[in-house]
């Protein structure tokens, strides 16, 4: 036995001193290998693998984290500047729409919208702009492209990316934008913005159809986007295209920062075509190919996914115009350098917030979230009520970073129902009664530890048409009392209940108590404590809250249906314009009957009617007097109570630099820059290892098994 | 023999068809094909028509398990479940719903898999046999009793407090081994020395209290009596006749999950990041993923059968009465 165990234990201490030998590391715990200490590389994380990395697909946030590295749409928004600014990337300029009418001639910026047909933007982009290197574009001596007729036998031997022995390189031409346009409406994509986008560009939808068809009566067939046509977007030379958008719609140039109108190369396409491709992997959908700072050079998403640096980025520096703040925060100290500074980007699957905790601490990932559980050993609130670091987190100079989202969460009312809906003022006395009743400032304090502001309308901050303080507060939720803005009294609640014809919560006619039904998708634990929390705000109004629970599909489902009541949601924005929220309140894009994003079905015609004003004009007084006035009708109609915009908290270390919060672009990883020498000195500070527990456990051993032997040898020796 | 393996494959179909059934219609209970796509393509701007483009890219815009509209065999061939079913029997698998081959992920997985579930395994299995029979050979005395305790204690507890425990411990409080990863080569050894420790750790109370009970049951037999009185020494009692004689229910119990050791562990790899099955299963019944979970489920069951038939053959094996027919 005692052999045995001194076998196990010999080969525990051989496999650790062999594999640390194999590290090289004098961290015993550094997940890394030992070759990469005091290299230029940032390490950081990711919880759900990536399901699309095709630009035409990928739409997540756990997505466009990469793809915004190796994609590049012909804009950008600027790193620093606040509001959000769009800025040319691969662009010469950001693009001004010419107006047309429908008889083709050229209208004024001014023209009014009704009378513009159609919106046409030319877009230049620059010269000499290169693709990564990849196998799809590589040549033989004879300047064939070297991998684009490869036979079974050839693709047999080939596992990854990689096992090409050739990569080959070419210039981004304006093709390459219009092939990525048409690839949105390729029904073997299946494209999530395809609906909206086949609404504003012209032919579109049209083209949509034909690839449609193409595909139902050749399903073997690839689909050759050039064989067919699309009038809303062409090229007009080598590195000019156009685009034709029907009617105005100013809100066109936030899509083209986004990787769903970056350029994708047809040689990408076609070599990932080719037979035995799909079986090993091989896709755009997992190999991308652009023109990034950035390309993915090992893709498991089981395991990292790393970029590196590409060696064909064309020149871009680091921003020289930020303000006094963004200087005073050391942000402006790398102004005019060439981007990108990070060589290598190591994101480690890591599913578990433990695990992903402790090596943040531990000094291997270079930034961290804050999970619920950790949130109290790193952040405490002043007495002003200020987030700020706790002292281990300041001893281990580490950095908290900040940010109101551009996202909301609400609960709706199913404006369909006939006990919660309809604009009537006594229902919509109902809801701001019960508006009132939910005290989300509770709520943030309680539940997100903070972590959120309370909502005063559809519009978050940061956000042309938010009007900050006491002059932009919901009137019917919240009033100012000495300058500060605080929650109506419960009496309030109550009157405004009675007035809807529920006194003290009973209906007025039949002094039934009102019953409201509350859906949701959340489960658990932890939801249960907010669901107890939801019921209580009401019982202050004495109205009862039936918590319906289901999954994800049949809570979808009865939304589509109109069937719920109560409902949570939340919507982040794509772009910051305010129509990327009112819309959600827009009648014609009622989730009942036209399955469009308005899930409350409000559908006020005033606000319609303002809406679409709104919609089409340029920021300015103008447009805030219109959104204002649309503020004023949702907030009196209420069909959600607004609950709250969260706020995001990161964590990052000293040796991490130029970090701002940017919740609109999606390619700051170039701006990042790093201090290695520093980590590795803080790593081997942080992370020496503890031996005493490797003796203490060879003495219990020792203790437990010397006995037993003891007690061996004596039953041995002991006569029959 | 090979008769019987045979005929023991050819049961294995019709079963391998009932699981596919079942998992068919208990996955199509709760997610209809508008459900999957709806998932596939994300909340934001989903269009009825995007639903049915992408059902008909992907095979869910055919009935479930019967089409009236066609003629003849296709009544039943064009349906969503032949079309994503009868390819597995070859071991096709097809893609996922995120168009990702299955049948490639199942082989790069199942190394990980491996690498921790069979050191756990042989470990474990080497770890348990010995206490137990260390407990049996100081069986009636103080070793034996603190010894069951100590069983009893470990296996009250949680497995995901071995996993946490071993985490903050010797990853994060003593620092000496990473607290998750996965590398290939040599280098991958220090990432599963940890989840392989916690395994066997785990794995020590039931398993020894398991063995310790074979063991004392085979104690007290005849032939147990006849050794010693030829004069044989407990430890040769217990390693060369003793063990033999119980590795019939020990060998019952370890060559079935021989082959379900491809299939990993869910908790263990998701906590430690090992990119295996047990991972691969769990994300696929997150994300819906019908494609997935269907050949998961199916490659348990085929593994699990593997697992029984292996079982018999070992027991002919290890015991020369048992004879296969």
């Amino acid at each position: 036995m005692v052999r045995i165990g001194e076998i196990l234990l010999r080969a525990w201490l051989l496999g650790l001193g062999m594999s640390l030998m194999a590290g090289c590391s004098d961290s015993w715990n550094n997940p890394y290998p030992g070759s990469e200490a005091n290299a230029n590389v940032l390490y950081s994380a990711f919880s759900e693998r990536p399901k699309h990395l095709d630009p035409a697909r990928s739409y997540s946030s756990n997505e466009v984290e990469f793809t915004g590295q190796i994609y590049e749409p012909p804009l950008q928004y600027h790193f620093l500047k606040r509001p959000y600014t769009l800025i040319p990337l691969t662009a010469e300029a950001v693009p001004k729409p010419q107006y047309v009418d429908a008889a083709g001639h050229a209208l004024p910026d001014d023209a009014p919208a009704a009378s513009i047909a159609e919106s046409v933007y030319e877009i230049s982009i620059r010269p000499d702009v290169r693709y990564q290197p990849h196998p799809a574009f590589a040549r033989d001596a004879a300047g064939r492209l070297r991998y684009h007729a490869l036979d079974a036998a050839a693709v047999a031997g080939i596992t990854g990316i990689h096992d090409f022995a050739h990569t080959g390189t070419r210039e981004l031409v304006a093709a390459d934008y219009v092939y990525q346009i048409k690839r949105l409406a390729n029904p073997r994509l299946s494209s999530p913005i395809f609906g909206l986008m086949s609404e504003h560009i012209v032919g579109l939808k049209a083209l949509g159809e034909a690839l449609e068809k193409s595909a139902r009566d050749n399903p073997d067939a690839e689909l050759k986007l050039d064989d067919f046509p699309l009038v809303g977007a062409e090229v007009v030379d080598r590195h000019t295209y156009r685009i034709r958008i029907k009617g105005k719609y100013p809100q066109f140039t936030y899509w083209l920062a986004m990787p769903f109108f970056a350029p994708v190369p047809w040689e990408a396409e076609v070599f990932y075509a080719q037979a035995g491709m799909a079986d090993r992997n091989l896709t755009l959908d997992w190999q991308p190919v652009g023109t990034g700072p950035y390309y993915l050079a090992e893709n498991d998403p089981n395991r990292r996914m790393v970029l590196k640096k590409n060696p064909h980025f064309h020149g871009e520096t680091y921003p020289a115009d930020g303000d006094a703040e963004d200087r005073q925060a050391g942000l402006l100290a790398d102004a005019g350098k060439t981007l990108p500074f990070v060589e290598e980007a190591v994101y480690s699957l890591e599913k578990e917030t433990i695990p992903y905790w402790s090596k943040f601490l531990q000094g291997y990932y270079d930034s961290s979230g804050i999970s619920s559980d950790s949130f109290d050993q790193a952040v405490q609130f002043s007495s002003g009520g200020d987030p700020q670091l706790t002292d281990s987190m300041r001893e281990q100079d580490i950095h908290l970073i900040t940010a109101v989202a551009a996202s909301l969460w609400y609960v709706g009312f199913n404006m369909l129902d006939p006990v919660v809906g309809g604009l009537s003022e006594d229902r919509q006395k109902l809801r701001q009664a019960l508006s009132i009743a939910f005290d989300y400032d509770e709520f943030i304090s309680i539940f997100l530890n903070g972590r959120g502001i309370p909502a005063q309308g559809p519009i978050p901050p940061g956000l042309f048409g938010y009007v900050e303080g006491v002059a932009g507060l919901n009137p019917y939720v919240y009033e100012a009392r000495d300058g500060v803005i605080q929650r109506r009294s419960i009496e309030t609640a109550r009157k405004l209940l009675g007035e809807a014809g529920y006194p003290n919560g009973r209906d007025a006619k039949t002094g039934a108590p009102l019953v409201l039904y509350f859906d949701t998708m959340a489960s658990g634990p932890d939801a249960k404590s907010r669901l107890d929390w939801m019921k209580k705000q009401l019982d202050k109004l004495n109205v009862q809250l039936v918590v319906r629970g289901t999954d994800y599909n049949r809570f979808q489902d009865k939304i589509r249906k109109g069937n719920a009541q109560l409902f949570e949601w939340g919507w982040n924005a794509d772009y910051p314009d305010p129509e990327n929220f009112l819309f959600l309140l827009y009648g014609p894009h009622k989730k009942v009957g036209s399955g469009g994003e308005n899930a409350a079905n409000y559908d006020n015609p005033e606000f319609n009617r303002l809406f679409e004003r709104m919609k089409d004009m340029d920021n300015g007084p103008e447009r805030q007097q219109v959104i204002d006035a649309m503020l004023e009708i949702v907030r009196r109609d209420a069909p959600w109570i607004f609950a709250y915009y969260p706020k995001s908290f990161g964590l990052r270390h000293g040796w991490v630099h130029n970090v701002k919060p940017n919740l609109m672009a999606n390619n700051t990883l170039k701006y990042r820059r790093i201090d290695p020498g520093l980590r590795e000195a803080r790593r081997d500070e942080w992370n020496r290892p503890v031996l005493w527990p490797i003796v203490l456990l060879l003495a219990a051993l020792v203790a437990v098994i010397a006995p037993a032997v003891i007690a061996w040898r004596r039953h041995e020796r002991k006569t029959a | 023999m090979l008769a019987y393996i045979l005929r023991r494959l050819l049961y294995a179909i019709p079963i391998l068809i009932g699981v596919n059934l079942l998992t068919f219609t208990l996955f199509f209970v709760v997610n209809t094909p508008d459900d999957i796509a709806r998932l596939q393509l994300g909340a934001k701007h989903v269009t009825p028509e995007a639903i049915e483009r992408w059902k008909v890219e992907h095979g869910y815009d055919k009935p479930l398990m019967l089409n009236a509209a066609a003629a003849g065999s296709a009544q039943f061939t064009d349906t969503i479940f032949f079309k994503h079913s009868a390819a597995m029997f070859v071991f096709e698998f097809g893609k996922g719903d995120d168009g990702r081959n299955i049948g490639n992920e199942i082989r790069t997985r199942m190394g990980p898999s491996l690498a921790i579930a069979l050191p756990v395994f042989v470990i474990g299995l080497l770890v348990n046999i010995t206490f137990a029979l260390l407990m049996v050979f100081f069986r009636a005395t103080y070793l034996d009793l603190w010894g069951v305790v100590l069983c009893v204690v470990l296996m009250s507890i949680s497995g995901l407090f071995y996993i946490i425990a071993g985490q903050y411990f010797i990853a994060k409080l003593w620092n000496l081994l990473p607290i998750s990863g996965f590398a290939g080569g040599i280098d991958g050894i220090r990432f599963i020395l940890l989840p392989v420790l916690v395994g066997v750790v785990a794995g020590i109370g039931s398993g020894s209290r398991w063995y310790r009970t074979i063991f004392l049951e085979e104690i007290g037999k005849d032939y147990v009596r006849t050794a010693r009185a030829k004069g044989l020494g407990e430890v040769r009692v217990l390693f060369r006749h003793v063990l033999k004689n119980g590795m019939i229910p020990i060998l019952t119990g370890a060559v079935v999950v021989l082959p379900l050791l491809f299939m990993g562990s869910l908790i263990t790899e998701s906590f430690f990041g090992i990119p295996g099955l047990g991972s691969y299963t769990i994300d696929a019944i997150q994300a819906q993923d019908f494609a997935v979970v269907r050949a998961m489920v199916f490659l348990g069951s085929f593994l699990y059968i593997v697992g029984l038939i292996l079982t018999d053959i070992s027991y002919s094996w290890v015991d020369p009465r048992v004879r296969l027919q």
